[in-house]
């Protein structure tokens, strides 16, 4: 690291205490401070301060804010108006220093030691408890505002956003969804390939590949891509929108906010991701069969006629009913954390980040929530 | 330093800088000096590239051709350590203060004196306060957070904030931009106050004719890619439609009309 003493090429700055009159001179400036500070707190630790009554600084070279404030607090450590003498073209330095402060110290917020710990649990816990109030106040706002959109849709239903949302989340998102979700597919049906072969019950690779696919993986993975992907942007979005003041001129022109911004992606998304799901449930299907093929010389017919017996279209409409609620969720959670924006840059990062977390926490205890209510009900 | 008249080498050195964005030339061949103890104005119209000029002094824009020297070291060939050591020399002030917006004030005027000094968390403290008082700013504001200050304030900060590491020559982008003409004023007479009492120099970029007037001791203007310099008396007789104009107009007439004997001097 360069440190501005490292590179100071100044001659020390010294002070000399000498028949009650403290004589400084060199240059004192920022570079020489932190050590002028430690030799002169030692100087008054010994009680030096109190056997002089004057300072003489009229051989000081060169004087900066810092030195000036050192020989201003040496003068006050004296303990009144002693005389302090500096070369003639630093006056004006001194006098714009010498104002009455109080150098309040810096304090945390927060006080140490155990105290401390409880105080930042309580009011994690403080903080935690309001965001869920006003997440589900907010739900109640959208659930509302939807009702009457779709009450009268002639008038609120914005169908341009809507569309222009859906080809967003949606559209643009089929290249990296169909990868990754083909990727999940080779990668569990060689893994199943693999246990089941000791059993030589490596057939059973399909319907194992096919139930986790279109139960579970299909939906999950595209709902955490999308968290990711549109969950983040609608974040961003919102919250750039309420930096640059926009939200609010929105909203003294009179338009409503929810049914112009919220509604067109949560609708459109809804709309989106069990399209979605679809495809990267077929996806992640084509990618296990490709796999099954080179790994077990199983062709394609023989494997579609094995996954006929082992899946049903239950199957798949188990995996896609969960599609629009995580949908809902990942929007709903996006919007919001937008609007919680305040008109500062760390912001909206903060605030973007929170939300990917929260879209994807919800939408794992939800799909756990799913699994249970199904396996109650016997689906 | 205001002690070292006799030294008239410049602290900025520009010899046919040229700046632009692909194939959009900004500054054509530009020459300036800004003098040691000096408050230089620089203005011009939106998008004449004043900030630009500012941005490529202190070495955050490449230029495309030219030399840029700042207190006799080229900006563009520095690099690492010495860049550091010259960065310790200056201090910016950007327009919207450009606080971090984690750190409590205290905090970010203690950032520079935490990485280059070793001093003591007692005498950084010391020192905040004592930047805060300097800039005018009450001791609580010590402990806000940049969001908890007005426009004004986080400027004052800001400033405070650029003259943690005392240093010799100052940067100003529009300083006075956005704020109401009473604090305008009152940051003009801020600039005006310190320059004299830490011997700064003063680069300063602005659209404000009484700033100009308040503080400055020559204006270069920014017209048709190229600078013009000269102190107000001298523009005012300039004949460019722009400076024309701008020192002319509306505002100019008022601005300039208040200007008494007192601050010609300084002129």
């Amino acid at each position: 690291m360069t440190s501005i003493e490292a590179v100071a090429d100044e001659p020390d700055a010294w002070f000399k205490l000498d028949r009650g009159v403290l004589a400084v001179g060199g240059a004192w400036t920022i570079a020489e401070s932190a050590r002028l500070d430690r030799e002169l707190n030692a100087l008054n630790a010994d009680g030096a301060q109190e056997k002089f009554k004057e300072i003489d600084a009229s051989k000081i070279t060169r004087l900066d804010s810092a030195g000036a404030w050192l020989l201003l607090r040496t003068r006050r450590a004296m303990g009144g108006q002693g005389a302090l003498n500096v070369p003639a073209q630093y006056g004006p330095l001194l006098e714009n220093l010498d104002q009455e402060q109080k150098a309040e110290p810096h304090r945390s917020r927060i006080p140490p030691g155990f105290r401390g710990r409880l105080y930042r649990i309580g009011r994690a816990t403080m903080h935690a408890w309001g965001q869920t109030v006003s997440m589900l106040e907010y739900l109640g706002r959208v659930t509302i505002e939807s009702g009457e959109a779709i009450a009268s849709p002639r008038h609120n239903l914005r169908i341009a956003a809507i569309v222009h949302q859906v080809e967003e989340t949606g559209i643009n998102a089929l290249p990296i969804v169909g990868l990754l979700s083909f990727l999940i597919g080779v990668v569990l049906a060689y893994q199943a390939v693999d246990q089941l072969k000791q059993f030589g019950a490596q057939n059973l690779t399909v319907n194992g590949l096919g139930i986790i696919v279109l139960r579970e993986m299909g939906v999950l993975m595209t709902s955490i891509i999308v968290a990711g992907r549109s969950g983040s942007a609608f974040t961003a979005q919102l919250g750039t929108m309420r930096v640059n003041e926009e939200i609010d001129a929105m909203q003294t022109m009179g338009l409503n906010t929810v049914d112009t911004l919220v509604l067109p992606r949560i609708i459109g998304l809804v709309i989106a991701l069990p399209l979605l799901t679809l495809y990267a449930d077929i996806m992640g299907i084509v990618g296990g069969a490709i796999m099954c093929y080179f790994d077990l010389n199983m062709t394609i017919p023989v494997f579609m006629r094995q996954l006929q017996g082992a899946v049903s279209v239950n199957t798949l409409m188990v995996g896609l009913i969960k599609a629009p609620v995580f949908a809902f969720v990942i929007a709903l959670v996006g919007c919001y954390e937008g609007f919680q924006v305040e008109r500062n840059a760390a912001s909206v990062g903060l605030l973007t980040t929170r939300s990917v977390v929260e879209s994807v926490f919800l939408v794992i205890v939800l799909d756990a929530a799913f699994s249970i209510m199904f396996s109650v009900l016997g689906i | 330093m205001a002690d070292s008249t006799g030294e008239k080498q410049p602290i900025i050195r520009i010899r046919g800088l040229v700046n632009g964005f692909g194939s959009n030339i900004i500054h054509d061949h530009i020459d300036l000096d800004v003098r040691r103890g000096e408050v230089l104005g620089v203005v011009g119209g939106s998008g004449t590239g004043k900030s630009v000029l500012l941005r490529s002094i202190i070495g955050l824009i490449q230029p495309l051709d030219g030399t840029i020297e700042v207190f006799g070291n080229r900006t563009g060939d520095v690099e690492g350590r010495a860049m550091r050591k010259l960065e310790m020399r200056w201090g910016v002030l950007f327009q919207e203060g450009a606080l971090f917006s984690a750190q409590t004030v205290a905090e970010n005027i203690q950032v520079p004196l935490r990485e280059y000094t070793s001093m003591s968390q007692a005498l950084m403290n010391e020192i905040a306060a004592m930047k805060l008082t300097m800039v005018g700013l009450p001791a609580d504001t010590a402990n806000k957070f940049p969001s908890e200050l007005s426009g004004g304030m986080k400027k004052r900060a800001g400033l405070a904030r650029a003259l943690a590491l005392d240093p010799e020559l100052l940067f100003l982008d529009e300083p006075t931009a956005g704020l109401d003409p009473i604090s305008a004023n009152q940051f003009d007479e801020l600039i005006k106050r310190l320059q004299k009492a830490l011997g700064l120099t003063v680069f300063l970029v602005t659209h404000d004719i009484d700033t100009l007037r308040a503080v400055t001791d020559r204006i270069a203007v920014l017209v048709n890619k190229k600078l013009v310099i000269g102190t107000i008396a001298e523009l005012r007789k300039n004949d460019d439609p722009w400076i024309k104009d701008y020192f002319s107009g509306v505002r100019g007439r008022a601005a300039l009309a208040s200007m008494d004997p007192a601050s010609m001097d300084k002129v």
